[in-house]
């Protein structure tokens, strides 16, 4: 039961992977645009989700991590010449020191301050990168943003990006699997799920969510520096706080603390309005009336709903085989 | 004989309430020392004060002679000391085995190894044991939540040794707990006790666990140490027959 299950699960996801990669070949541009802005606001989504999902803390600047990630890419490559990878290294550090440094005096106090702290520092942000003119260009912004040469291809083209921003996204889902398989995954879910009891195990909970908040701002600065090549042009507007609810959303829609969630999350947040466009105006709407019913029928999002469901499978299941055991052992002579 | 724990006038009050009111005493290396008196007596506030979930109003704990109070509760985990909680605090959705690795896995290596090591932090086979140990193997897959409450009350005791403690202080490991499971239970602590080494304080209302585990008894009456000494002793004490053993609800 297990062993086929475990079979089902690796076809599917081969399945999943192979139509990533063979369906989009004869997309128009627009639809490659759509597909690659999926890839990387599911970067931007499983760094919140790492610290929201796993960790357990409410973070509302991962926009401005994204948009920090961004303007990194974009003032590197076109001002500086200078190629993706060295953008990629700076929004890395950037974004974790800057995470660590807004997390550390919140977390002193209590842990709910660190939705304050991050509120206003995705104020801040916005502030630095509409007004320092000097290094943003302001809301003027910065265009022709180079895409960059991947191992001697050239991604200018939107297929090749595309297939760009799916290897990040493969490289990205691996680290994170990675992550959450060791011992510090074990340790961000004991301080999500019990941090007293966490604590009194040895498990440094401070240090702990601290990372988890720092890796899941840096991996909004990932997503930024996918985020400006794909646009190839960047002004503050999109990294506003709306982006970070916007993230919020889809960690939480797709189901926080689930690994996939945020896939799932994030291709709804980007899927929907285009089909929804026939709705015109009250896209939005609906969307809000959407999530709110989502959220009261299924706090876990919607990965929770399925979980629930095979988890009453696997009791039903579970039950099936104790009652056939006893009866075993009643007709036994 | 050293004494593993030194505690001297703790206090601690909860606005007016004065839980702990200035108790002090030793433990010694290997022994077992019982700790009871009627709810409400800060028998619990007394171990949140040992083990730096509450900060105490007043006075100084020192283990092994170093004082550590102040110290936050992993700093001191990692020093040897763990404990258990009145109420039952495994990690539902972990895996019994995983409840164990989770509880050993900060005792060894750093941050680096715990990130790029295995994914078991090496601790498999030491889990495995402990759950062979506490005759939990069949249940070693199964989600702790999905355990019987004795069951999960034997894991979360299990918990506390997997980092090879010097100290453990167990807050009523057997309450709730069927009498299988309670013989069960005080079979294992001895048999650590005897082979690891291992120092207990135990807070029980089972008279007859507390009386034939320990080798000391402690009685705490109103947030004060009313008596100390060896089971016969404290049970032939008219103070704590008076205050304690006469007229709770408590089985003799
Ligand atoms: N966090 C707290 N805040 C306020 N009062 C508390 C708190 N913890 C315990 N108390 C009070 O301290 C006293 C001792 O409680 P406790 O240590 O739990 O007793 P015991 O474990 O001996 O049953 C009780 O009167 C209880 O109400
Ligand atoms: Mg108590």
């Amino acid at each position: 039961m297990t062993a086929t299950g475990k079979y089902l699960r690796i076809a599917l996801g081969i399945a999943v992977i192979a139509a990533l990669i063979i369906v989009p070949m004869n997309f128009n541009r627009y639809g490659l645009y759509i597909l690659s802005q999926w890839a990387v606001m599911t970067i931007a989504a499983m760094g919140l989700n790492l610290t929201l999902g796993y960790a357990g803390q409410v973070s509302l600047a991962q926009g401005a991590f994204v948009g920090i990630g961004a303007y990194a890419a974009a003032i590197m490559t076109t001002q500086g010449g200078m190629p993706l990878i060295a953008a990629l290294g700076v929004a890395i550090v950037l974004c974790f020191a800057i995470g660590w440094i807004l997390g550390y005096p919140a977390l002193r106090v209590q842990h709910h301050y660190l939705a304050f702290v991050t509120l206003a520092f995705s104020t801040l942000a916005f502030l630095v990168f509409r007004n320092e003119d000097w290094l943003t260009k302001g809301i003027y912004g910065i265009s022709n943003i180079p895409r960059p040469n991947v191992m001697g291809f050239a991604t200018n083209r939107p297929l090749p990006f595309y297939y760009f921003c799916l290897g990040s996204l493969a490289l990205v889902s691996l680290a994170m699997w990675w992550l959450i398989r060791s011992p510090w995954g074990r340790a961000f879910v004991a301080l999500r799920e019990n941090p007293v009891r966490a604590l009194s195990l040895g498990i440094d909970t401070r240090r702990y969510t601290l990372m988890a908040f720092a890796i899941g701002s840096a991996l909004g600065g990932v997503a930024g520096t996918l985020y400006a090549p794909l646009t190839q042009y960047i002004d503050p507007v999109p990294f506003n706080l709306s982006l970070s609810l916007d993230l919020l959303m889809m960690v939480i829609v797709g189901g926080s603390g689930f690994f996939f969630g945020p896939f799932l999350g994030a291709m709804i947040a980007v899927l929907l309005p285009e089909w929804l466009r026939f709705t015109q105006g009250y896209y939005l709407m609906l969307y809000a009336v959407a999530v709110m019913l989502l959220l009261i029928y299924s706090p876990t999002g919607i990965l929770g709903i399925l979980d629930r469901y095979l988890a009453e499978r696997r009791t039903k299941a579970a039950s099936a085989l104790r009652a056939v055991a006893k009866s075993r052992l009643e007709t036994a002579p | 004989m050293t004494a593993v724990l030194e505690v001297t006038n703790v206090k601690k009050s909860f606005g007016g309430i004065k839980a702990v009111d200035g108790v002090s005493f030793d433990v010694q290396e290997g022994e077992i020392l019982g700790l009871i008196g009627p709810n409400g007596c800060g028998k619990s506030t007394l171990f949140n004060c040992i083990l730096g979930q509450l900060t105490p109003t007043d006075g100084e704990v020192k283990v092994d002679g170093k004082i550590v109070t102040g110290l936050r509760p992993s700093e001191l985990n990692r020093l040897g000391v763990s404990r258990t909680f009145q109420l039952l605090q495994v990690f539902p959705k972990l895996s019994v085995r995983e409840n164990l690795i989770l509880a050993g896995q900060e005792h060894q290596g750093n941050m680096m190894s715990r990130l790029f090591g295995p994914s078991d932090a090496g601790l498999s086979a030491a889990a495995d044991q402990m759950i062979g140990f506490f005759k939990l193997d069949h249940l070693a897959t199964e989600a702790a939540g999905g355990l019987s409450y004795g069951q999960q009350k034997l894991l979360d005791a299990a918990m506390a040794f997997m980092g090879g403690p010097r100290l453990v202080l167990l807050d009523e490991p057997a309450g709730g707990v069927n009498l299988t499971m309670l013989g069960d239970l005080k079979e294992r602590l001895a048999a650590i006790n005897r082979e690891k080494r291992a120092t207990f304080v135990v807070i029980e209302h089972n008279m007859e666990f507390v009386m034939s585990l320990c080798t000391r008894v402690m009685v705490m009456a109103e947030g004060k140490l009313l008596a100390m000494g060896t089971p016969a002793e404290v049970r032939a004490n008219p103070a704590v027959i008076e205050a304690y053993l006469g007229h709770c609800g408590i089985d003799p």
